[in-house]
């Protein structure tokens, strides 16, 4: 008798629900140890559903042909020097933030979900969890290796994993994970399954791909899509936890909700240096930072909210807030960088006279008003030889780890600055978002690892910035460093364009 | 009523996916950037596997739809013929 065909909800319930053993001799509570202490309750793990009913099997078919698809593109793409058909060089900084910052996340998204879930009791939420982890895996990996080819040719890129385990700006995304991953496994699922995946990566994955492909980077573009064609599993898996918790107690929805606004915020911080590689490091312009974010973040996280209505689930705590810094983050972390360019790990530059245009006209309520005259100082500065840097070492907020470059949203001449003092100590925020984060668990946030109190505390070198970015950070200093102007980077590619 | 979407690579395959995704859902906006195509819809968006079959010349698997998909809004679901997404309100 020929082997019948099964459907896929038959196959799903076969290789998924089916690979799951009851405990007759050990005590189930013991197994899995971490279910409970976050307050959640689970009544009934097999109302779980998994809208993909991706199965082992097709999981490693489609991947295969996903991978085999990406790396004849990056074999392509050295074999044709694609380094040389990119826009720009100045775009090839936003690759070292890339490979500094968010690739390692990839590698802390994988130690995360392998060990979430192994602590989730229901058999169908382990399995979305260990797929997650592989493909998260694959993505670290891609990255790398789309990105080695570039390392060939330009600085910046020889020691990302040492960099994101030291250099200042890069404990901000570091920190981030690891707060995720110092909790439980509901909250890490809140965190980085719903609230990092469903709404914030892409913003990440889908607008700055798009860039990458249109700043002639056919390695990025196709190892962003390829990676965001897993994140569309995953943001599914988010969205799932989220329902599935709410329907299965009550008690769980003030839980997740607390979880919601906790991590829509500090998602939002960490995304500052998306939006300025959005604004600033992508020479041909695909759409500003201030449209990506109300294409994904409104559109799309409104539509998710309202569908979330019903089970007395809000919009994240400060919406309000988060919606007028879409006019002016991109604005202050740029010149952040630029004016701490000679501790950053990638080149800064003055916007072409063309640029400024550009972001005058998607920024009509802010850019002239506030952020442009800077630039018309600086580019008067610099003709004079006086390229601004900065002398000091930025204060941070002991939340985000940004250096304090946000303002008051009413009044954006004028810093943002919380503070809440905790057995003795003063500690200081950069918004009211991260003071009350800390307030709910001090504990947990007096424990930063804070780069610029380190640097003055001894523990990174010195006594000066540069022994501490030669020796500590082990960037090469006057190399990796400083303005694009004048640059070995900006040098190497007059040399191979034939231009003065 | 909020919009659900669905966005692919911009390739070969993709352009019969898109193709059926137009013929099943007429009030769908399809919007081409560089490298991806974005196709919106008010509150439900369906891919039906015989209308790209029919599209695309061949049998298509709907898990296939990984393989081009970039990422989508929506509650999902999935099974032999259709993968459909949705909001409720």
């Amino acid at each position: 008798m020929a082997a019948k065909k099964l459907n896929i909800k038959d196959k799903y319930r076969l290789l998924t629900r089916d690979l799951d053993w009851d405990f007759s001799y050990e005590d189930r509570s013991k197994a899995f140890p971490f279910e409970e202490f976050e307050g959640i309750k689970i009544t009934d793990w097999s109302k779980w559903e998994d809208p993909f009913r991706l199965t082992m099997d097709t999981y490693w078919k489609y991947q295969a042909e996903k991978e085999r698809k990406l790396y004849a593109i990056f074999d392509a793409f050295a074999q044709n020097n694609g380094q040389l058909n990119i826009s720009d060089p100045r775009y090839v900084n936003a690759l070292k933030i890339f490979l500094t910052g968010v690739s390692p996340l990839e590698y802390q998204a994988f130690q995360g979900f392998a060990h979430t879930g192994r602590q989730f009791g229901g058999v169908g939420a382990r399995v979305a969890c260990q797929m997650q982890a592989i493909d998260e895996l694959r993505h670290v990996q891609t990255q790398v290796h789309a990105m080695s080819h570039y390392n060939k040719f330009f600085d910046g890129l020889q020691d990302w994993s040492h960099m994101h385990d030291r250099v200042w700006y890069l404990s901000v995304p570091k920190s981030f994970f690891n707060d995720a991953r110092a909790a439980g496994p509901f909250e890490f699922m809140v965190a980085i399954g719903f609230s990092f995946e469903y709404v914030l990566t892409n913003l990440l994955f889908v607008p700055f791909m798009s860039g990458a492909a249109y700043n002639g980077d056919m390695a990025t573009v196709t190892f962003g899509f390829s990676a965001q064609s897993d994140e569309a599993r995953h943001m599914t898996l988010g969205l799932e936890v989220i329902k599935f918790l709410l329907e299965q107690h009550e008690d769980n929805v003030p839980i997740v909700q607390k979880w919601i606004d906790k991590w829509f915020w500090r998602g939002t911080r960490l995304l500052t240096i998306v939006s300025m590689m959005m604004d600033y490091m992508l020479p041909n312009k695909v759409m500003s930072w201030k449209e990506a974010w109300e294409v994904y973040f409104e559109e799309a996280g409104g539509a998710l909210f309202k569908d979330l209505a019903r089970y007395g689930i809000r919009m994240p705590k400060y919406a309000e807030t988060i919606e007028k810094e879409k006019e002016h983050v991109s604005h202050q972390a740029w010149w952040t960088f630029y004016t701490h360019g000679h501790a950053a790990g990638f080149h800064t530059w003055i916007p072409s006279d063309e640029e400024l245009d550009w972001l005058s006209e998607k920024y009509p309520d802010t850019f002239d008003k506030y952020y442009r005259p800077r630039w018309e100082l600086a580019k008067e500065m610099e003709a004079k030889g006086e390229r601004f840097y900065t002398k000091a070492l930025p204060q941070l907020c002991t939340i985000c780890q940004i250096p304090m470059l946000f303002t008051e949203m009413d009044d954006p001449t004028q810093i943002s600055y919380r503070d809440s003092i905790y057995k003795g100590d003063r500690y200081h925020f950069c918004s009211d978002g991260c003071h009350d984060i800390f307030e709910d668990e001090p504990e947990k946030y007096v424990q930063s690892w804070l780069p610029v109190h380190q640097i003055f505390q001894g523990n990174c070198g010195g006594p000066d910035v540069e022994d501490v970015l030669r020796d500590y950070y082990q960037m090469n200093v006057g190399v990796d460093n400083m303005d694009m102007k004048g640059s070995p980077d900006e040098e190497r590619w007059k040399k191979w364009k034939g231009v003065a | 009523m909020s919009k659900v979407y669905i966005a692919l690579q911009d390739n070969d395959e993709s352009r019969y996916i898109v193709e059926a995704i137009e013929a099943d859902n007429p009030d769908v906006t399809v919007l081409h950037m560089p490298a991806m195509i974005r196709i919106e819809a008010e509150g439900f968006l369906a891919v039906k596997r015989e209308t790209v079959e029919e599209k695309i010349g061949r049998d298509w698997d709907v898990q296939e739809l990984h393989v081009n998909l970039i990422t989508l809004g929506g509650n999902v679901d999935e099974d032999d013929d259709q993968l459909t997404l949705t909001w409720n309100e």
